[in-house]
């Protein structure tokens, strides 16, 4: 087939699939960065249909939503990147043509295949990624005290820090303070992470949820976000330039989400067009910088369609070293994720 | 058929609408939600069963008790500071201020109703930070700044603003209802102030204030809001150790044996009112 007839054909079948798309309706279990309109606007009016965005928060929520609702009741589902398996496991995510998702322009680092395909069949692909490390406001701390998370737990800072209220990523920082690596976490290892969580705890204000900790970093009721990063700290820096985030000595982690289809949706190929659009170069910059929260584009071509000044906030620039020094989050079997909740649930209670 | 008969069957169908939706939205999710209490999880997966283990584990795990004596001591502090606080409030708006204004006082008194819980629970936040209002006019006075937000008594601060709210329609509602002859004869008889209003004032008021006391404590004890917002999840509560087995862990036998606890106290709370409720009268 000649360029040329390809191009026509592929044009006709967009259209096609435009035209039965028109009034059409499109069900997205997400995350509040896809709920920014500027983000989902130029997909709906290309494909003259209505994205409905449904936001949900932990994977446990999420999955219980997929669990109790009809198959084509939704047909996008946006995941963190290691939980993307538990899902597949439960039957949720459908596979999609690896051929049509432009992966090789990925950062290689977060490709994450992984995660993102089992059994050889993609079932989803890394949208955005970042890190949960320190986030602080230069100007009330030191910035060198911030290179190693020993100085959180000194006495210097007690009473300043908000522990960002997720226990994988928070307990997957203690860990590497102690020199454990996220992958190594056990059972066994998990106990003696108690003390210097517990350490942490006492040495804290607050655990709070984003808009929380974003809230007391911006009025100064904090210091120091510990799971902070460019998420946290991004939205606010028009108003605050002082605020800052840095990978300590120890290292940090690095969060990713991931998108895909999902099973028994009723519109397998608008989803796909749907998933397609969010890691395009365009889609891509537009979520990277949602008015929820910031974050890397896992397409690296986005840097195209970011300004200078975006990119600067999210360190495009220093993301090689970045990559290198950070961890994925902690991927506890059952029993090890109940024993990391059952020490959560311990902390919040101190 | 009789007249009776007629009239009951008439009775039970203008019923049976309303009985129907309180049977399927309430008694029976009720009913799943106490078999699945007794359920235990079996790695991620839920497993059905007569297991009192999920109880066992709240009556035994210390930070499970603890979550349960913080609410408790949380909702009644708000409770009893939010009548302190409302009575006076219903009172100088039914016995001073003139009837005329009353509905645009009532008006004000509501009027933070307007704005949504969420945003209002982060606009206190902003009032008692750091850096915030309520410090700064500290700071201006001298008196030095206060830690307030991210503790139980931002918690409470943010209860007790909302509840005095209810609080002050239902016994306005029952302050207005009481004839003036009331006090007039209870002074005629020798009475002073103090004692008429002990005697006779607050008795027969006593409806108002039980009904919105124990709404305020059923929708103080089962907030997660608040705490999670203004307390800044510095000491644990029983909803949000709900919330964090369903939103985190996917334990939904023990988020069930929690609610059966939640409502269980709602219920306890309501028997020692019961005398006393009349949701008439709001």
């Amino acid at each position: 087939m000649t360029p040329i007839k390809t191009a026509v054909l592929s044009t006709t079948a967009l259209v096609a699939l435009a035209s039965a798309a028109a009034a059409q309706e499109l069900n997205a279990l997400v995350w509040c960065d896809h709920t920014d309109p500027a983000l989902v606007q130029p997909f709906e009016e290309k494909f003259g249909v209505t994205v409905n965005l449904k936001e949900y928060e932990g994977t446990a929520a999420g999955l219980t939503i997929l669990e109790q609702s009809q198959p084509g009741d939704w047909d996008v589902l946006v995941i963190d990147a290691v939980d993307v398996g538990r899902a597949v496991e439960g039957g949720f995510l459908a596979e999609m043509p690896a051929d049509q998702l432009p992966t090789a322009d990925f950062f290689p680092e977060v490709v994450m295949a992984a995660n993102n395909v089992i059994g050889g069949k993609t079932y989803a692909v890394t949208e955005k990624f970042g890190y949960n490390t320190i986030a602080y406001d230069k100007s009330k701390v030191d910035p060198a005290d911030m290179e190693d998370m020993a100085s959180l737990t000194s006495g210097k800072y007690d009473g300043r820090i908000a522990i960002y209220d997720y226990y994988l990523p928070v307990i997957g920082l203690v860990a590497l303070g102690q020199g454990v690596a996220t992958a190594d976490i056990t059972a066994d290892s998990l106990a003696g992470l108690k003390d210097p969580l517990m350490a942490l705890r006492k040495a804290s204000k607050q655990v709070s949820d984003v808009v929380s900790a974003q809230t007391a970093l911006a009025t100064g009721d904090v210091d120091i976000v510990v799971g902070g990063g460019e998420w946290l700290t991004a939205v606010l820096t028009g108003e605050n330039a002082n605020l800052d985030w840095t990978i300590p000595k120890q290292g940090g982690l690095r969060w990713a989400q991931s998108i895909g289809v999902v099973a028994g949706s009723a519109q397998p190929d608008l989803a796909l067009e749907f998933v397609k659009y969010i890691v395009s170069p365009e889609g891509q910059a537009r979520l990277a910088t949602s008015s929820c929260y910031w974050g890397m584009p896992a397409n690296a071509k986005a840097g195209d369609a970011l300004t200078a000044e975006q990119k600067a906030v999210l360190r495009w620039d220093r993301q090689p070293e970045y990559l290198a020094r950070a961890q994925l989050y902690p991927i506890p079997d059952a029993a090890l994720d109940t024993a990391m909740q059952d020490l959560w649930t311990e902390m919040l209670a101190q | 058929m009789s007249l009776a008969a007629r009239e009951a069957r008439l009775g039970w169908g203008l019923v049976a609408p309303a009985l129907a939706w309180t049977v399927a939205f309430f008694v029976l999710p009720f009913l799943g939600m106490l078999a699945l209490s007794f359920a235990r999880m079996d790695g991620r997966e839920v497993v059905p069963a007569l297991d009192p283990g999920n109880y066992l584990r709240l009556a035994t795990e210390p930070q499970m008790l603890g979550a349960l004596v913080n609410s408790l001591q949380i909702t009644a502090l708000v409770t009893v500071l939010s009548v302190l606080l409302a009575y006076p409030l219903a009172a100088i708006i039914a016995f001073r201020v003139p009837r005329r204004w009353q509905r645009l006082a009532l008006l004000l008194a509501i009027l933070p109703f307007w704005t949504s819980y969420v945003v209002r629970s982060y606009a206190w936040l902003l009032v008692l930070g750091q850096n915030g209002v309520l410090n700064q006019a500290l700071d201006a006075l001298g008196l030095g700044p206060l830690e307030l937000a991210a503790t139980r008594a931002a918690t409470v601060i943010g209860f007790v603003h909302f509840f005095v709210m209810l609080l002050t329609l239902t016994i306005y509602a029952n302050l207005v209802q009481l004839p003036p002859n009331y006090a007039r004869a209870a002074a005629d008889l020798g009475a002073g102030p103090v004692r008429a209003f002990v005697h006779v004032i607050l008795p027969l008021t006593l409806p108002g204030v039980v009904t919105g006391a124990f709404l305020t404590f059923v929708l103080c004890i089962g907030d997660y809001i608040t705490p999670q917002i203004l307390g800044g999840n510095s000491e644990l509560t029983l909803p949000q150790l709900i919330m964090l087995q369903l939103g985190r862990s996917g334990n939904f036998p023990f988020a069930s044996a929690l609610s059966v606890v939640l409502m269980v106290i709602v219920t306890l709370a309501w028997a020692a009112t019961a005398r006393w409720v009349r949701l008439d009268r709001i």
